[in-house]
């Protein structure tokens, strides 16, 4: 049995305990459930929980627990919790139901997941992924998530990179949609109920601590401007990723790093900052004010090729290129896997063909040449009919022509990497607390299962199991365990944080400089993709933290907010947002420093084989980097080993 | 190298919910025609920024058009001249140079300004809440493919469980009803069989939770079926008039 930490203890100077489970791990998760404590329905009314997002995380999250009774409250930055950015999700949801009949397991899911992973997750967080997977499909199933069928009315399945079975589920290109719609629904069923009382239209500015513990959130009314504090018996960050440190990215324009951030700098651990993960297959960037990268699913790849000219700088249309003078380089260096090798080894592959000059279409508008390679449905149009595939990707391919102008069915997609989801996060212990006891994080915004390269369709059953189904027993655990005080808006801890984040706002509003907060970001998002992107090495990563250093002083000296006297306010909204991806920043580059190998989408040009695949370091770097704020001064890296009992480390191969 | 245009756009500004509003004209010389619409409004933000001027207010985020956020009056029409596409799909390659475009928001009792072009739509969340879903609890679901589902049918229940929430529907009617919105959620869980048990009480309570709201009746002009991102058919209002009626008073 594992007890959640207490309440009391200062974790400072104790090593970093995830309060793994003993024993088997096929049970662990079962015989955590029997022991953990429970509350009586009757009790779980009067305990109050704050749910900071309202994407699938937080949304199921929120609903679960409102549905068991609690008085729950709901804050997100979006106009209504259906807009959170797990909408976007496009491909699928991966579940071990076997249904394909082709040997799929809850034991073949666990190891995909931690091989996936590189080697750098939990085994007994990815297992228990791997079990509640099933359950989670039934779940949606039953809210009527309306899934891609076969003829005799089963669920369909596809397969996805990383894989060798087909387990992921789907509704055509919209599974996100699909599954954040059913999550918002519950909510808003039980907001109808009265259990949960929904703030819309916050920005979550900081955390509110009594004793060490977390007790609620301050937030900034984007309508009103006022400042509010939000207090509960137990706070959950499912707040999302932070891949719009790169500017350019694939999130929503407004995912942002806040609600981490301000956590982080109040005492919770950062564990792996530097694992973020650039998608191989989205539509490629265009000119300066471009505001986005927009992704093409994976499952493409389970029917378009992979190709780049073979000679560089060869600038014929597609269709002239004969054959023999394309360059399938995936299938040439992974004859197993083929196109459906790995995110991190499909992006790294193409960057190194651009970097040889084989890259196709425009540059990128910041850092040179072409760094588009073609997806070529050709083949499989001419295999299945161009009906077979409108219906499989029909709304990608849509969305394609309108962006690029190009017909899909007349030649090649053009796809280039782009920022796309973060397996680095707060801290979380099995239970998903972090170091801060009463504060839970969920979803991306942890960096729990996915170690260091997130395989497909496992962000979305990640989001949903601890959503619907962990938060909810390990919440009610620590709640039964620690009787916490009633905390008000006008306690003193509320009054503090509140002044803080008074005295931060004021700060930016009177710098009055001339950079605008959109020109800074793209300046740090164009130097983290060069220096801490697909590729990273120590003294680009040295020249990135100095350079965003300089980027901090100019952000704090010559910082412009237009001045407006209507309480809306984007540009400060922007401004705060960005403070925080600086700090993020810095905190990233460390971490890529330390890690001296590489790993899954950490690739150190250092770690490397003759044959340019990634030198993993299992005696030395067999952990969880976790780091600590602290004010002042560098931050501490702290590290929790990792052991593998089940999956022993090997090199990756897809070859 | 693309092609560049020059363009003008005629936007509404409003500084707030009670503040009086007017059109405001702004010229953009050199856009790049590879942009995005919402990207234009971008440029000409930073200038009104650089100028100290309060920028243009719209509600905006994934700029995939899947979120449901963006939405405004191009020239009149919901979301602009394109079919099947939101307005952060719009791409200047489709304007021609030296064009006018007027950005006005949604026009909806039931959907007050906010700022410029940005509107209140929580309308939609309160309709949802009174009952677009199916009442099962976390835990309680049994294993999926215990349920049958042809597959017609689940595409067809797809095919209206895509609707954005985006208030174009809204927007376009000339009576402001939120009729495509509810009935593309009641079609959705209504061809379902998970959605049969609660079916008739769903219809009921939606389409009074919309008259509450203060969205209009159906105005019948099938506007709302031309603007629709994802080009839900207008049928569905019909087949929802056939499900069960609201309940008198």
């Amino acid at each position: 049995m594992t007890a959640a930490p207490s309440g009391n203890a200062s974790l400072d100077d104790l090593p970093l305990d995830p309060h793994l489970p003993a024993g088997r791990l096929a049970t662990a998760w079962e015989r955590t459930l029997l022991d953990l404590p429970r509350i009586s329905p009757a009790n779980k009314r009067g305990l109050r929980v704050l749910v900071v997002g309202s994407g699938l995380a937080g949304a199921s999250a929120a609903a679960t627990l409102a549905e068991q009774g609690y008085a729950v409250d709901v804050v997100t930055y979006h106009d209504s919790p259906r807009r959170a950015h797990s909408v976007a999700a496009q491909g699928g949801i991966n579940a071990a139901k076997n249904y394909a009949g082709d040997g799929d397991s809850i034991e073949r899911l666990f190891r995909d997941t931690v091989k996936g992973g590189d080697f750098r997750a939990r085994e007994a967080g990815c297992h228990r992924l791997a079990e509640i997977s099933g359950r989670l499909i039934d779940h949606c199933v039953a809210q009527g998530v309306p899934f891609a069928r076969e003829y005799g009315g089963t669920l369909a399945n596809r397969s996805f990179g990383g894989a060798l079975v087909s387990r992921t589920f789907y509704a055509r290109g919209q599974t996100g949609q699909q599954l954040l719609y059913g999550a918002v629904q519950a909510l808003l069923r039980q907001v109808e109920a009265g259990r949960v009382r929904l703030f819309c239209r916050r920005d979550m500015l900081d955390l509110i601590t009594v004793d060490g513990v977390a007790r609620g959130v301050v937030c900034r009314h984007q309508l009103s401007g006022a400042l509010e504090c939000h207090t509960a018996h137990a706070v959950l960050l499912a707040s999302g990723g932070y891949s719009n440190v790169y500017f350019l990215s694939t999130n929503a324009v407004k995912s942002n790093a806040t609600a981490l951030w301000c956590a982080h700098r109040r005492g919770a651990w950062f564990a792996n900052p530097c694992f973020t993960q650039v998608h191989p297959t989205c539509i490629p960037s265009g000119g300066a004010y471009q505001s986005k990268l927009t992704l093409m699913s994976e499952s493409l790849r389970n029917d378009g090729r992979v190709w780049l000219p073979l000679r560089p700088g060869d600038d014929r249309p597609p269709a002239e290129i004969p054959e023999a003078e394309r360059d399938y380089f995936l299938e040439r260096q992974y004859p197993t896997y083929g196109n459906l090798v790995p995110r991190d080894v499909a992006s790294r592959r193409a960057r190194e063909r651009c970097l040889a000059g084989q890259g196709v279409g425009p540059g990128d508008g910041g850092s040179g040449g072409a760094q588009g390679v073609y997806l070529d449905l050709a083949e499989a149009i001419a295999r299945d009919g161009r009906a077979a595939i409108e219906a499989r990707y029909g709304n990608l391919l849509q969305m394609y022509a309108r962006i690029t102008g190009e017909d899909p069915f007349a030649r090649p997609l053009r796809i280039a990497p782009a920022p796309h989801y973060t397996m680095g996060g707060l801290w979380v212990d099995y239970h998903l607390m972090s170091t801060i006891p009463g504060l839970f994080v969920l979803g991306e915004a942890n960096f729990s299962e996915h170690g260091a390269n997130r395989l497909g369709a496992s962000a979305l059953m990640q989001g949903l199991a601890d959503g619907y189904v962990i938060a909810p027993a390990t919440v009610t655990a620590w709640l039964a365990g620690q009787p916490q005080p009633e905390v008000g808006p006008e306690h003193p801890a509320c009054r503090a944080a509140l002044a803080d984040v008074r005295a931060r706002i004021d700060h930016l509003t009177a710098i009055g400089g001339s950079s605008s907060v959109d020109g800074l970001h793209r300046e740090l998002g164009l130097l983290m993709l060069d220096v801490c992107g697909i590729s990273r090495q120590a003294a680009g990563l040295r020249r990135g933290l100095e350079e965003v250093a300089q980027l901090t002083r100019r952000f704090h000296d010559d910082l412009c907010l237009p001045a407006v006297d209507t309480p809306i306010q984007g540009e400060l909204e922007k401004a705060l947002r960005l403070e925080d991806f600086l700090g993020l920043a810095d905190l990233m580059l460390r971490d890529a420093l330390a890690r001296e190998e590489s790993c899954g989408a950490h690739f150190r040009e250092e770690h490397q084989s003759e044959t340019g695949e990634a030198l993993r370091d299992d005696v030395h770097f067999a952990h969880i980097a976790a780091w600590k704020h602290r004010q002042g001064s560098v931050p501490q890296r702290h590290i929790e080993p990792l052991s593998f009992s089940t999956v022993v480390p090997q090199a990756r191969d897809y070859r | 190298m693309s092609r560049t245009l020059c363009l003008t756009l005629r936007i509404w500004r409003q500084a707030g919910p009670d503040a009086p509003g007017g059109f405001e004209s702004h010229r953009l010389e050199g856009v790049s025609a590879d942009l995005s619409l919402l990207e234009a409004l971008d440029q000409l933000n930073e200038q009104l920024i650089a100028a100290g001027q309060r920028p243009v207010g719209f509600d905006h985020d994934c700029r995939e058009g899947i979120c449901g956020s963006c939405g405004f009056l191009v020239n009149g029409q919901a979301h602009g001249p394109r079919a099947a596409t939101t307005v952060c799909q719009l791409y200047l390659r489709h304007v021609a140079d030296g064009a006018t475009l007027v950005l006005e928001p949604w026009r909806a009792r039931a959907f007050p300004v906010l700022q410029d072009l940005s509107v209140d739509r929580s309308g939609f969340d309160r309709i949802l809440a009174a009952g677009g879903y199916c009442s099962v609890n976390t835990g309680s679901a049994p294993e999926a493919n215990t349920i049958l589902i042809g597959r017609e049918q689940a595409a067809s229940a797809f095919d209206t469980a895509t609707c954005i929430g985006c208030g174009a529907c809204v927007a376009s009617c000339r009576n402001a009803s939120a009729s495509l919105f509810v009935a593309a959620k009641l079609a959705h869980l209504g061809q379902l069989p998970q959605g049969q048990p609660e079916r008739g009480q769903r219809a009921r309570a939606l389409q009074q939770r919309m008259a509450e709201e203060g969205f209009g009746s159906c105005s019948n002009t099938l506007e709302c079926e031309a603007v629709c991102p994802q080009q839900i058919s207008a049928d569905w209002i019909s087949w929802m008039h056939r499900e069960a009626r609201p309940q008198a008073g």
